[in-house]
This record gives structure tokens, sequence and C-alpha cells, in this order.
């Protein structure tokens, strides 16, 4: 294979690769956030004076 | 007798005799070491790595030690882990175990600046191949780009060792000069009413299973997508789940201090070992500098440009410096961004948003290297 050949492969599929790998990643973080949410402690109930 | 003391005497002098005689590169880079060690000592650049790195290279290049030929202690350490990529992998373990994702996942699409911002290695490659380089070394000089010192040496270590001291050297020093190099590249790109805008703040959102499932769906989806890498990603995911765990505090400690001090010790030595003034002083070790200086400047334009991107698809809601922040130099990349947002407005604090970014190049960085390996792999050349 020649160089540019091998250079410009290496490119797109490398940036694409990328890219995909990180768009996955994010849209697992979301679902992760949707099925895990962060729950809200419960407020200290106020002391009566 | 006489014979013999004289004989006993020129052992004692062999040494000076050879370095002023056949020892012209190692007296240029012992001069070299000594400025590693001053910038290292005396300016605070990178010392943890400058330090060793300059003691090695001093221990190399001074005559007829033998301390990189087989069995020598120099050349144990680098057979025990740089030959075998066990070092980089080590550190790696520790940095998982430092960093927090949290940022990262409170707006997971930041994590596509982290991609933007390896754009520069990929750039790198195709310069590297013009400029007549063979195809894994271009790979391996590449990864520079990647701003990140243990994936350049694992890298370089597998597909380029002859490479690996000044790949190794130009990774570390340009991730210590990223406040330098960014600013302008920021400045330029950028108009001063994109250079103010303020980004929303950022609410807690992430739940403690989030984070610990994080490191496990990342090795997991990475090791099927790019499995050359997984080493790589493996090792610095473990080091976050221990963290995130929470019920290994001590391994987590262990990781991130005293294994971690130890092997950027022996690899700063092992560095240093491979600088050797025959091998290193060659025109391509200028050329792979001038290289790794091209890369993390295309890193930076790629990831400005992807920030202005953001911005514009967003309405304006995105400050676009924050794509400078998404490569792997972590955290001075995040600070550069907040600094420079501050100097143009002083209420504009960015760093959380840039912190998320930057740990994006974090992970970004050990993607590209793993993609960049697998295609490799598909292509038949490793």
């Amino acid at each position: 294979m020649d160089n540019w050949t091998f250079g410009l492969t290496l490119m797109i599929v490398g940036v694409g690769g990328t890219f995909l790998t990180l768009w996955i990643l994010s849209l697992m973080v979301d679902l992760l956030k949707r099925i895990f949410p962060l729950q809200e402690e419960p407020a200290a109930p106020e002391k009566k004076s | 007798m006489l014979e013999s003391i004289l004989n006993g005497f020129s052992g004692l002098t062999s040494g000076v005799t050879h370095l002023f005689s056949q020892g012209g590169p190692n007296l240029v880079m012992l001069g070299i070491a000594t400025i590693l060690l001053y910038l290292g000592v005396k300016k605070n650049v990178e010392p943890l790595l400058l330090v060793p790195i300059g003691f090695g290279c001093m221990l190399v290049n001074l005559p007829l030690s033998e301390m990189m030929d087989d069995g020598g202690f120099l050349r144990t350490l680098y057979d025990a882990g740089i030959a075998n990529e066990l070092f980089p992998l080590l550190i790696f373990v520790g940095i998982g175990a430092m960093i927090d994702f949290g940022p990262l996942m409170e707006n997971p699409r930041i994590l596509l600046f982290g991609a933007a911002g390896q754009v520069g290695i990929f750039l790198t490659l195709i310069l590297a191949l013009a400029l007549g380089f063979s195809q894994l070394d271009a790979v391996a000089i590449a990864v520079i780009g990647a701003c990140d010192g243990p994936t350049a040496i694992y890298v370089a270590s597998q597909y380029a060792p002859h490479l690996l001291g000044p790949i190794s050297v130009a990774a570390y020093s340009y991730m210590a000069l990223v406040p330098i190099i960014q600013p302008p590249i920021m400045r330029a790109l950028t108009t001063e009413k994109e250079r103010v805008i303020k980004m929303a703040a950022i609410k807690r959102s992430v739940s403690p299973t989030t984070k610990l499932l994080f490191p496990i769906v990342v090795t997991v989806i990475g090791g099927l997508i790019a499995p050359k890498g997984l080493p790589l990603l493996g090792t610095i995911m473990l080091g976050n789940f221990m963290r995130e765990s929470g019920v290994v505090a001590r391994l987590t400690k262990a990781s991130e201090n005293e294994i971690a001090n130890i092997v950027t010790l022996f690899l700063g030595l092992a560095i240093g070992a491979t600088m050797e003034g025959h091998a290193f002083l060659k025109p391509t070790t200028l050329a792979i500098f001038g290289l790794g200086f091209v890369a993390i400047c295309l890193d930076t334009v790629a990831g400005v440009l992807f920030g202005k991107l953001v911005c514009l698809m967003t309405g304006g809601k995105v400050n676009p410096l924050i794509g400078a922040a998404g490569i792997s130099a972590y955290p001075m990349a995040a600070r550069v961004v907040q600094v420079q947002g501050l100097r143009y407005n002083k209420k504009n604090h960015l760093l959380m948003h840039a912190a998320g970014a930057n740990t994006g190049g974090q992970i970004g960085s050990v993607v590209a290297a793993a993609v960049m390996l697998s295609v490799l792999k598909g292509m038949g050349l490793i």
C-alpha cells in the first residue's frame, strides 16, 4: 500500500472511528444517567422551636 | 610490575580517552542531559519526568559503563518495563485512579471535544509520511499529538522502539508547554464576542452508580470497537473503577502514589537510557520534535474550530475556547481555557466545562490510539 492511501485511510477511519466511539460512549452515559438518576437527599426535618 | 601498574592506570583513563576521541555525540548529549536536569530542577518543567530522563541520559552517555548492555542496570529497566509496555500501562492505572470523570458525565456530549482534540494526530501522520518516515514510524510520531506521554511511549515502544527516546521527550516537553502553545492559537481563531460567551452552570446530575459503571462501559465498548487498544483503555479504567468503587482505598492510593511514583522513576530512567548520543543525534530527531509541535498545534486548531461549530449549532451557548481543552494534557489544558476565559470576562468561569472536555481528551487520546492500532491490525500492518 502506498503512503498516501495508507495515510488517508488511517485519517478517515481513525478520525471517524474516534468520533463514533466517543459518541457511543456519550450515549451510554446518557442511558446510565436515565437508569440510575441522582437521588436527591431528603432535606433534614426542621427542628421545632 | 610497571607494565601491570600502567595497565591498571589505563583502566582509569579509558573513559576520558574514549569520550574525547570517539564520544563527540556523547558530549553533546551530556549537554542535553544538563539542560533537561536544569529545566526539571530550576524551571519546574515536568520535573517528575525530566529529572530521571535527564539523569538516565547522563548515565548512558558516560562511555564504557555498559549500563545499557545486556545485564546492565538501565537495560534491565528497559527490558522490564518499556520493551514489554508494562510501565506506561501501570502509569495509566495511576492516572485513572486520579481522574474524576464527573464533570464529563454531567454533559456527556462534551466527550466529542475529546475526539476533535485528536485530529492533529491524523494530520501529523500524513505530514510524517510526506517527510519520508516509514508507515509505522509515522504512526508512532503522530501519537505525540495525543498529548499523552504514556500513550506515546506505549505506541513507540511497540512499533518504533528506535524512536522511543525523541518521541518520549517531545511528548512530555510539549505537554509542559501547552500553556505557551495554545493561547495564541485560541486567540487567533476566535472573535472577542465568542471568547466572552458565558456557559450555563453545571448542575449535579450524576449518581454514584453511574460513576461506578462508567469505567466498565468504556472498557467494554472501547475494547469491542478497538481491541488492540484495550491495554490502554483497560488500565486507565481499572484505576478509575477502583477510585469510584470506594472499597479498595488502599489499592487506589497505592496506584496513584507509590506505584505511579516508582514506575515514573523507572520509566524516566529507561527513556533517558534510549538517548545515547550516536543513536539520538540524527536529523530524524529534529524532525520528530518539529512534527510533535505541529501535532499539538493542529489538535488545538481542530478543537477550537469544533468548538466554533458547536457554538454555532447551539445558538451561542457554548464558548469555543473549551475546544482547546479537548486534548489529553490534564489538567493544564483546562486551566489554560479558564485563564483565557477570565482574561476577556472577569466573571466567566469555564473551568468545569473545560475540565469535562479535558477528561474527554484523556479518554479521546486513548481511544484515538486504540482505534489507530486496531485499524493498522485490520490493514495487516501489525
